[in-house]
């Protein structure tokens, strides 16, 4: 119970760590099925049309309700500490945040037992998507499902920008802040931008489908390639609002586990800003086949192009934070460092992919399938398994097991590359993406077998991991607050798991590293910025996990035209809405003699 | 000296990788195997931008090994490395040298986007055709010569063919690796490209756009023939259709397959809702994936009019059953049907 109403954002954190792991295994199994399916030519494993749902699946779990779970993980954990808050700026619209991620999350999952699964691609294009080409729920759970998981998301962008603007530590200046919370920022920026670009596509599409509104009917003067500008409006943003993060999380584990300051934090700070800035100006080079024609395609491919430039002062500041540091190996940082070559990887192949005319050869094949895999999971997930190892002794006081780490970085690592590099050769001679199977003697046929190999490898790094999580967890709490003895945020400064309130002071901030600079001061505490007093804290509330279940039985009853059940559901949200509104809850305080007592999450 | 060390250790692997760039594939499928000059200037700008970004991809391996040996902490050592806040002019280089290569890449990149966007809808030396994608197989209409077929693309070599693309149904994309890039076709919207074929032969096309349960069988063949027996084939394609033999399959034939498919000329465009028939027998495969190589032309028919929905889940082809054909009823027509020949 006391985990339903939480508003603690540490809690909050952990809970989207494990809704978001348990979406990433199903997703993870998903892609274990497509790929023993295509392991060899023409195997009858799944049918083309269970095929094209588990494709869809994969794809829309791992993105909305995996990855970007994860990163709101490690941002609730992290964030507030970092920048030496006692919690995010509204607590309460974490909380709901948390639970229409999940709510949206376990309705989209439950098409599978409703025997009606979305199957048009993580991009549901029209007309495939439209009631003509796909009757039945199937789209629907699609665009009723990411609805309600997009309010979560987007609730927490808002919510985070707030908080790093109004909340940050005295002294802790914008060009202060740690890397991770700059990009956490300008990503809580583009959230704000791009969802709702995609809840107007969501929105538009549910209409076509429930109420027969004719946005990408061109028979009735809608436009189908509509729907593909809106869903890459906000579908490229997107990719850059996965990684991000993840560069965040490289930057502060790198420079922490080379005992070096950040290498051009300034002009780290700028290539974030432009690649957040042009990632919105490119959305076409997605459509550089639907026949936009050459001007187009032109400029798009040149503004794509320029992308590689901040990316690259990013890898190179990286590489030079690394030059004559003292580097430490560890699961955390061989992550860390492995995401830097592998990451590079990604991004060059993304830079072929801006060629428009030599576009039109890779688009829609596997060569592209390697790409965005490079991107997403070798920067992303090598970058978010980075930083679970990294913050997890700050999380839940225990350290995860070194050996365990190993095999899971070794396997994973090994299995990525094995998975997705010959994948690239696979695209380059003619093979197309989202088949169900391939004709015998294409020259598909071995590359697709070691494809399988590497993908159950990545499987047994994963499930490593899992067993790691267990075995940790039967360990006494004994991490330190400076976990690895070379912290330099705030984080650190602070008992492991940090009590409920976070700072008893708030710290004074003196510098960059702020921690890092106390420590080489000599100092073994941080400056206080304020006396012991009695520190303010929310009540919990159990009203955001009922607002979500009403958006959840609304959702129901709109996608099966019972509107009865679907005013309900919208009665009871709107009903929590008021009493929240109605009801002044001023929260409580805990005493300076009560906060000896060292409340844990 | 290390960083020497690393780039021999390198270099094995970068030729490797130029070896298998440099011919590898099928020469009807690959992409890194051009058969045409459009596919060839696009293998040009992908061998361009697969040379830089190699080139981005050794500097920063290199760096990053050599960080890594050099830099890794001893047993026991616990200074303190210098922090280095930067550097202006390594920063400077490292966002001036990208964009030096940017524009390497870009030029060439433009100059072939609007080469490959050419018009040739009015040369009357192009050869124009419209395509037509349907669920799960290609329509292929010669406006300038009246005549329809579906699946195998017969083209001339030596010739701009100029496409214009359209589906009936869903988005699809219209893809011949060897001889250039894809095109969508779009609901309601019509694309144009061109291609050229250098040399005779047949090449695999294939549908790059998810389109359905079939998505993955719904291939095409690219057929390029000499200039000569291309005119012989749209001669053949004017004559009038073959009829079987044998009058009952022939009503049969009628009565159960014309009302959507087309022999001839003989049926209006209005009923052509399946693919155009004439001359099936001398198809490259039949259903788009059974070759007619690898087994013989009837047997891949029955094969096919027995049940469709076993090849292409969600094709709209109904099967022999639920026609109420008896197997040998649909052997008549198979072997009617492997007969029908075109000479050219």
């Amino acid at each position: 119970m006391d985990w339903l109403t939480t508003v603690d954002h540490k809690k909050i954190g952990i809970l989207y760590l494990i809704a978001g792991f348990l979406f990433f295994i199903i997703g993870g199994l998903e892609a274990l099925v497509i790929r023993y399916q295509l392991m060899v030519p023409m195997n009858d494993v799944v049918s083309g049309q269970l095929f094209n749902e588990l494709i869809t699946m994969h794809g829309t779990t791992m993105i909305f309700l995996a990855a970007m779970p994860m990163l709101f993980a490690l941002m609730n954990a992290v964030i507030p500490l970092q920048i030496g808050a006692r919690d995010v700026a509204f607590p309460f619209l974490n909380s709901l945040g948390f639970w229409t991620f999940f709510f949206g999350g376990v309705l989209l999952n439950l098409s599978w037992f409703a025997n009606a699964v979305p199957d048009a691609g993580w991009t549901s294009y029209v007309p495939l998507a439209s009631t003509t080409y796909s009757d039945g729920h199937g789209v629907d759970y699609y665009v009723i499902g990411l609805q309600i998981a997009g309010i979560g998301t987007l609730l927490g962008g808002i919510n985070f920008m707030a908080t790093i603007i109004n909340m940050r530590a005295p002294g802790l200046t914008f060009m202060r802040l740690p890397m991770f919370t700059w990009t956490i920022f300008i990503t809580s920026v583009l959230i704000v931008f791009a969802f709702p670009v995609l809840t107007v596509g969501l929105v538009a599409l549910m209409f076509d489908r429930l109420f027969h509104a004719n946005f990408f009917e061109s028979a009735n003067g809608g436009n189908t390639v509509l729907w593909e500008h809106i869903f890459w409006v906000f579908g490229h943003p997107e990719v850059y609002i996965l990684i991000l993060p993840a560069f965040g999380i490289i930057s502060e584990v790198v420079s922490t586990f080379s005992r070096k300051r950040l290498f051009g934090y300034s002009s780290m700070v700028f290539a974030t800003m432009l690649i957040a800035f042009l990632g919105f100006m490119v959305w076409a080079h997605h459509m550089f086949t639907t026949g936009l024609g050459p001007v187009a395609n032109g400029l798009f491919s040149i503004a794509t192009m320029l992308i590689a430039v901040p990316t690259g002062v990013k890898i190179f500041n990286w590489l030079f934070t690394l030059w004559g540091g003292s580097i430490k190996f560890n699961t955390s940082s061989m992550f860390a460092i492995g995401f830097v070559p592998t990451f590079v990887m990604g991004g060059v192949t993304g830079v072929m992919l801006a060629s428009a005319p030599a576009d039109y050869q890779y688009h829609d094949t596997y060569f592209v399938v390697a790409h965005f895999h490079y991107v997403i999971v070798g920067g992303l997930i090598f970058g978010i398994f980075s930083g679970l190892h990294y913050w997890w002794p700050k999380m839940f006081g225990r350290k995860l097991n070194e050996v365990l780490g190993q095999i899971t970085f070794w396997t994973f690592f090994i299995g990525f590359h094995m998975t997705f590099l010959i994948q690239h050769f696979l695209g380059l001679l003619g093979m197309p993406r989202r088949v169900v199977s391939y004709l015998p003697g294409q020259g598909f046929d071995n590359m697709n077998l070691i494809s399988t190999i590497g993908a159950f490898l990545m499987g047994i790094g994963t499930i490593a991991f899992i067993i790691n999580v267990f075995v940790t967890w039967s360990k006494p709490r004994n991490a330190e607050a400076d976990a690895w003895g070379d912290g330099r945020s705030l984080e650190w400064t602070i008992p492991s798991p940090p009590p409920e309130y976070n700072f008893k002071q708030l710290p004074l901030v003196r510098s960059y590293d702020a921690w890092w600079k106390e420590k080489m001061d000599g100092n073994k505490a941080m400056t206080p910025a304020e006396p012991v007093g009695p520190i303010h804290m929310p009540s919990p509330s159990i009203l955001p996990f009922i607002m979500s279940v009403g958006l959840f039985i609304a959702g129901f009853g709109f996608m099966y035209n019972k509107l009865i059940v679907a005013g309900a559901g919208l009665l009871i949200t709107f009903a929590c809405m008021a009493i929240r509104s109605l009801f002044d809850d001023h929260g409580f305080h805990i005493e300076p003699e009560d906060q000896e007592k060292e409340v844990h999450v | 000296m290390n960083r020497w060390h690393v780039l021999k250790r390198l270099l094995p692997l970068m030729v490797g990788l130029m070896l298998i760039l440099s011919a590898c594939g099928r020469e009807d499928l690959s992409t890194l195997n051009p058969q045409g000059p459009v596919a060839q200037s696009q293998y040009d700008l992908m061998k361009l931008s697969i040379g830089i970004m190699a080139l981005v991809v050794i500097v920063v391996f290199a760096i990053c090994i050599y960080v890594l040996i050099r830099f890794r902490r001893r047993k026991g050592d616990n200074t303190i490395p210098k922090q280095v806040e930067g550097n202006h002019t390594l920063e400077i280089i490292w966002t001036s040298v990208p964009l030096i290569l940017l524009l390497i890449l870009g030029v060439p990149t433009i100059q072939q986007v609007f080469n490959l966007s050419k018009d040739y809808s009015q040369d009357p030396d192009a050869i124009q055709v419209k395509v037509t994608a349907h669920q799960y197989w290609w329509e292929f209409e010669y406006p300038d010569y009246g005549i329809t077929t579906a699946q195998d693309l017969i083209v001339p070599t030596g010739k701009k063919i100029y496409f214009q693309l359209h589906t009936a149904d869903v988005k699809h994309s219209f893809w011949i690796p060897a001889i250039g890039g894809k095109m969508d076709t779009n609901a309601g919207i019509t694309n144009k490209m061109y291609l050229e074929f250098d040399k005779e032969g047949v090449f695999r096309g294939k549908c790059a756009e998810l389109c359905g349960p079939s998505h993955a069988y719904m291939d095409f063949k690219a057929k390029a023939v000499s200039e000569e027996s291309f005119n012989n084939w749209i001669a053949a394609m004017h004559e009038p259709a073959q009829v079987a033999a044998d009058a009952e399959i022939a009503t049969l034939f009628t009565n159960a397959c014309l009302s959507c498919h087309a022999i001839g000329e003989s049926t209006a465009d209005s009923a052509r809702t399946g693919p155009d028939l004439t001359g099936i027998g001398g198809r490259v495969t039949v259903g788009s994936i059974l070759y007619n190589d690898e087994a013989p032309v009837a047997d891949n028919l029955v094969e096919w009019i027995t049940d469709p929905q076993k090849i292409k889940a969600g094709a709209n082809m109904p099967s022999a059953g639920d026609m109420g054909l008896t197997p040998e009823q649909v052997q008549g027509i198979a072997d009617y049907l492997a007969d029908y020949k075109l000479n050219y």
